[in-house]
C-alpha cells in the first residue's frame, strides 16, 4: 500500500479518459429514452397534415375539421363579412398581427391565402376552450353592434371573424391560423405551409 | 472552487450522513485483496437491476396491459416509439441476463462458502431475491401475450392446482378468472412493475448492508477480520473498496456490456432462448403450441417437475420436488458442515458432488427446453426402463443427484479430507 | 473456471440438436437488397394484403427499404389510406372465419413465428389435393385453410408418393412434389418471386433490425475503445496491492 512511486499524473490521466469516455457512454445512452418520450410514429400519422375539400362550403358558412386532435376552422367569408372586417380595427388588440399568430402568407388584411377563405385553429387563446361561432353581425346575445365572429363560453372572449380578438378578452392574442396550402383551386391541406411559404 | 465544495458537503455532513455512509460502503469498506474473475457477478446484477429497471419504466410508458391491446403495444413499441426497439431489446436481455449473472454469483457462492457462518442472513436474502427475480420473469413473461406468454402462466398456474383440497381454489383466486385472461394480465402486471421491484429492491438493500456489516468473503475463505493491524486495526488483507474495487468493477462492466451489447444489437433472439418463436403469435386460448417449454432459466426445475411421476393420481408430488430444488439452496449454511469454507482447501468428496451437481443441473435445464423423447426410447427389451422416454429416465437420475447434493452435504462435508487453510490469503 | 468450460463443452453439443420435422428449403434471401425487399412488397400488397393484414406495419415505414412517399401512394396503395396508416384490410374478420375455416393471421410478424425457411417453403410448398375444402394441400402445412393464391404464377403441383427402401432395407415413403401443369412463371422465376416476398415478409417483422446492426457494430467499438482507459486504471491502481 505505502508505494512511494505513484504516477499521480498517469492516475489523473487515466481517471480522466475513463470517467470521460464513461460519461460519452451515458449520455449516448441516454438519448435513446428521452427520444422515446417524442411523439411515436402513431402520434405523427395522427397529426399529419389533413386534406379537406372546400368546394363544399356555401359562402358565409363554417365547417370544422379536426387536425392534431383539435378543431381548425374554415370559414367562407361571404363579401358582406369581408366588407364588415376592416371597420372595427379600433376595437381590436391586435389588428396588425404584429404577434405572430399566423404564417407570412396570412399576415394580411383578411389573414388568409384567398381573401374569402378563413383558416383558424379553434382554441382560444386564453385557457383553451373551443368558442363558438356567432357569424351574423348583430347576432342575438352579442348586441347591436356585433360585426359577426367567435365567443368563447369559458370567459367571455370575443373574436372576429378574421379570428383577431376584440379589446377586453381574457384572451390576450388573436387566435392561431395554422400552417395550410392550396392543392388544387377546390382542395386544401391543413398542416404544412407548402411550396414557396 | 475547493472551498466551496467543502462548505457544501459540511452542510450536508451535519444534516445526512453522506460521508459517513460513503467511508461505511466503499473508500473504509475494506474487502479482501484477493477477489477473482468470480466476484464481478455481484456488481453485474446490481448493474443488471438497474438496466431493468430502468427500461421497464420507458416501457410501462407505452405497454397497454389489456388482452386486446397488449400484443400490439408491444409491436407498437418495437416499431413506432423512438427506439423503442433498443428498450425493449434492452428488457428482454437484461431478463435473461440477470440469471447467467445470478446463476453464476451463487455458483461464486457455492465454490468459496461464502453461505457459511457468519454470512448466512446475506445469503437468505439472496435466496429471496432469486425467489423475487423467478417471480418476475414469470410475471413479466405474460405481458408481451404471445401464445408461449398465455400457455406458459396456464400451465404454471395449473401447478398451484395439484395442491390437495385447496388447489383448485388458489389457481382461481391466482388468475381471477376460469382461464387465465384479462384480470390475469392486468394483475400480474402490478406484480411485475410495482408489488416485486419494491420487495427486489428492499432485498438487494438488506443483502448489501448485511455483507457490509460481517464483511465479504473470499476465494480462501478466511476471515480477514482476524488479522488486522494493531495500530489502524484495518485488516491486513483489506484494501478499500474504492478505488480498488471501483475501477476493476469497472473493467467488469465494460466487457459484460460489450457481451450484452453484442446479443442486444446482434442476436436479441438468442436463437430461441431469450425470444421464442411462438410468442410472437398473439395469444389463442383455443389453440396450444405444439411444444411449449419454460425460458430457459426455468428449465433445471421444470424437468425436476416432469421428472417426478405421478403419485396417488396427483401431479403435487412433482410440484413438491420442484418448490424444494429451489428452496434447497436456502438450507445450505446449515448443511454444510466441512470445517473449511472454500474449495481450495476442500477435498475431492465436496469436489465431486459439486460437479456433479453442476452437470445435473446443466443437463436438466438442457432437457426441459425439449419434449420427452428428444433422446427416443429405449429398446423394449432393456430391463426396468424398457420402452421408456431415455430423456425421462435421465431427467430422473439427474433429479436424484441433485437432491443428494443437498441431502447428504452433512455427511461428505463432515468426512471429506481438507487440506490445512492458511492463515493468511493467497494470491 | 476451466472446469465450467469443459462442462459447457460437454452440454453444448446436445444443445445444437436440431429439431425434427419438415425438410425447409433455405431461403435465398439478402436483406441489403432493396430492389428484392421493394418487389417483395408490390407482392405482399397484390396478393396476401385481401386477407391478411399487416396491422403493425405502416405504409411510410417502406421508406426503409429506399420507396419514396409518392412512390408508396402510387404504386402499394390501393384504398386511398393516408400514407402514415398501418396495413389495414377491409375483410371482416368472422366472415373470413366462414370462408376459410380460420381467420387469416395478421402477417406483422410473421417473419418471427414461421422464419424465413419455412415461408420460403410454404409458400413454394402448395399442391393439388381434392379432399381438401379448398382443393390445396401444403408440405409445410398440413390441412392449411389457405388456398394457393400464387397458382396462376407457379402452376399446380401434385405430391408423389414413392417408396424406397433405405440403407438397412425398411421400406420409406418419400414425397416430391411435381409440377403438372406450369404457370406465367418459370420454376426458376418463381423461386425468385417468392424469394423476395420472403425477404419483404422479413424485413416487415422487424424494420429496425438493419439500423439495430449497424449501431452495435459502433457500440461495441467504443466499448472495445472504452476498454483500454478502463483496464489501464486498473492496473495503475492496482499495482498498490501487488
Amino acid at each position: 500500500m505505502a508505494n512511494q512511486e505513484v504516477d499521480q499524473s498517469k492516475r489523473r490521466f487515466l481517471i480522466a479518459a475513463t470517467t470521460a469516455m464513461g460519461g460519452v457512454a451515458t449520455a449516448a445512452v441516454a438519448v435513446p429514452f428521452v427520444m422515446s418520450m417524442l411523439p411515436s410514429e402513431r402520434a405523427k400519422a395522427a397529426g399529419a397534415p389533413v386534406e379537406v375539400d372546400i368546394s363544399k362550403i356555401e359562402p358565409g358558412a363554417m365547417v370544422t375539421v379536426e387536425w392534431r386532435g383539435k378543431p381548425v376552422w374554415l370559414i367562407n367569408r361571404n363579401q358582406e363579412m369581408l366588407d364588415n372586417l376592416v371597420k372595427h380595427d379600433e376595437k381590436l388588440s391586435d389588428p396588425k398581427l404584429d404577434v405572430p399568430q399566423q404564417p407570412e402568407y396570412a399576415k394580411n388584411a383578411t389573414r388568409s391565402r384567398k381573401p374569402n377563405l378563413m383558416v383558424l385553429v379553434g382554441i382560444c387563446t386564453h385557457l383553451g376552450c373551443s368558442p363558438t361561432s356567432k357569424l351574423k353581425a348583430g347576432e342575438e346575445g352579442m348586441g347591436s353592434d356585433w360585426p359577426g365572429g367567435f365567443f368563447c363560453p369559458c370567459h367571455g372572449s370575443k373574436f372576429d371573424l378574421s379570428g383577431r380578438v376584440f379589446k377586453g378578452s381574457p384572451a390576450p392574442i388573436n387566435l392561431e391560423v395554422p400552417p395550410h396550402y392550396y392543392i388544387s383551386d377546390s382542395r386544401l391541406l391543413i398542416g404544412e405551409d407548402g411550396k414557396g411559404a | 472552487m475547493q472551498k466551496y465544495l467543502t462548505c457544501a458537503l459540511n452542510w450536508v455532513d451535519e444534516r445526512f450522513p453522506l460521508t459517513a455512509n460513503w467511508k461505511a460502503h466503499l473508500s473504509e469498506y475494506y474487502a479482501p485483496k484477493n477477489f477473482n474473475f468470480w466476484y464481478f457477478f455481484g456488481s453485474l446484477a446490481m448493474l443488471v437491476l438497474a438496466i431493468q429497471i430502468i427500461t421497464g419504466i420507458f416501457l410501462t410508458m407505452n405497454y397497454k396491459p389489456d388482452a386486446e391491446l397488449a400484443f400490439a403495444s408491444v409491436e407498437y413499441i418495437m416499431r413506432d416509439v423512438n427506439w423503442g426497439w433498443l428498450i425493449r431489446y434492452m428488457h428482454s436481455t437484461g431478463a435473461s441476463m440477470f440469471f447467467v449473472v445470478v446463476y453464476l454469483h451463487m455458483f461464486r457462492g457455492l465454490l468459496y462458502g461464502s453461505y457459511r457462518g457468519p454470512r448466512e442472513l446475506i445469503w437468505l436474502f439472496g435466496v429471496g431475491i432469486f425467489l423475487c427475480l423467478m417471480g418476475e420473469a414469470f410475471f413479466g413473461y405474460l405481458l408481451p401475450w404471445g401464445q408461449m406468454s398465455y400457455w406458459g402462466a396456464q400451465v404454471i398456474i395449473n401447478l398451484f392446482t395439484s395442491i390437495p383440497f385447496i388447489g383448485p381454489d388458489v389457481s382461481l383466486w391466482l388468475r381471477g378468472d376460469y382461464m387465465v385472461s384479462d384480470a390475469t394480465l392486468n394483475r400480474f402486471f402490478a406484480f411485475h412493475v410495482i408489488a416485486l421491484p419494491l420487495v427486489l429492491v428492499g432485498l438487494v438493500v438488506a443483502h448489501i448492508i448485511a455483507l457490509h456489516e460481517v464483511g465479504s468473503n473470499n476465494p480462501d475463505g478466511i476471515e480477514i477480520k482476524k488479522n488486522k493491524d494493531p495500530v489502524t486495526h484495518i485488516p491486513l488483507d483489506g484494501i478499500p473498496f474504492h478505488p480498488y474495487y471501483t475501477v476493476k468493477d469497472i473493467v467488469g462492466v465494460v466487457v459484460f456490456l460489450m457481451v450484452f451489447s453484442a446479443i442486444v444489437f446482434f442476436a436479441p433472439e438468442m436463437g430461441g432462448y431469450f425470444l421464442e418463436a411462438n410468442n410472437f403469435i398473439p395469444a389463442d386460448p383455443l389453440k396450444t403450441p405444439p411444444h411449449i417449454a419454460p425460458v430457459w432459466y426455468f428449465t433445471p426445475y421444470y424437468s425436476i417437475l416432469r421428472a417426478v411421476p405421478p403419485l396417488f393420481n396427483s401431479q403435487f408430488p412433482g410440484v413438491v420436488a420442484m418448490g424444494a430444488s429451489v428452496m434447497a439452496f436456502a438450507a445450505l449454511p446449515w448443511l454444510d458442515k466441512s470445517p473449511v469454507k472454500s474449495i481450495r482447501y476442500r477435498g475431492p468428496k465436496y469436489k465431486s458432488w459439486l460437479a456433479a451437481f453442476v452437470v445435473s443441473f446443466l443437463i436438466l435445464g438442457y432437457l426441459g427446453t425439449e419434449p420427452s423423447n428428444v433422446w427416443g426410447q429405449f429398446g423394449a427389451g432393456v430391463p426396468l426402463v424398457g420402452g421408456a422416454d431415455r430423456a425421462t429416465v435421465v431427467a430422473r437420475v439427474l433429479t436424484v443427484v441433485y437432491f443428494l447434493f443437498f441431502a447428504l452435504m452433512p455427511w461428505y462435508t463432515k468426512s471429506d479430507k481438507t487440506k490445512p487453510v492458511p492463515e493468511r490469503v493467497t494470491g | 473456471m476451466k472446469k465450467l468450460i469443459s462442462l459447457l463443452a460437454l452440454v453444448m453439443p446436445l444443445l445444437a440438436q436440431a429439431n425434427e420435422g419438415v425438410h425447409l428449403d433455405k431461403a435465398p434471401i439478402n436483406p441489403a437488397n432493396q430492389a428484392s425487399l421493394q418487389r417483395g412488397a408490390k407482392m405482399f400488397v397484390n396478393y396476401c394484403l385481401n386477407c391478411h393484414s399487416a396491422s403493425s406495419m405502416r405504409y411510410n415505414r417502406l421508406k426503409d427499404i429506399g420507396l419514396t412517399e409518392d412512390e408508396i401512394k402510387g404504386n402499394l396503395m390501393f384504398a386511398g389510406e393516408k400514407v402514415g396508416e398501418p396495413m389495414g384490410i377491409a375483410m371482416n374478420k368472422k366472415e373470413a372465419k366462414g370462408w376459410f375455416g380460420a381467420t387469416p393471421p395478421d402477417l406483422s410478424v410473421i417473419g418471427r413465428s414461421r422464419g424465413a425457411d419455412w415461408l420460403y417453403t410454404y409458400l413454394r410448398g402448395f399442391y393439388r389435393d381434392e379432399t381438401r375444402p379448398t382443393g390445396w394441400n401444403n408440405v409445410a402445412f398440413d390441412k392449411v385453410g389457405m388456398p394457393h393464391v400464387l397458382y396462376e404464377l407457379q402452376g399446380v403441383q401434385t405430391l408423389q408418393t414413392e417408396e424406397v427402401k433405405d440403407a438397412d432395407g425398411n421400406k420409406v415413403e418419400t414425397h416430391k412434389l411435381v409440377l403438372d401443369k406450369p404457370g406465367k412463371l418459370s420454376p426458376a422465376e418463381y423461386d425468385a418471386t417468392v424469394a423476395d416476398l420472403v425477404n419483404y415478409l422479413m424485413f416487415m417483422s422487424e424494420p429496425a433490425k438493419t439500423t439495430r446492426m449497424k449501431l452495435g457494430i459502433l457500440v461495441l467499438l467504443f466499448l472495445g475503445l472504452m476498454f483500454i482507459p478502463a483496464y489501464y486504471l486498473k492496473k495503475e491502481y492496482w499495482k498498490d496491492v501487488h
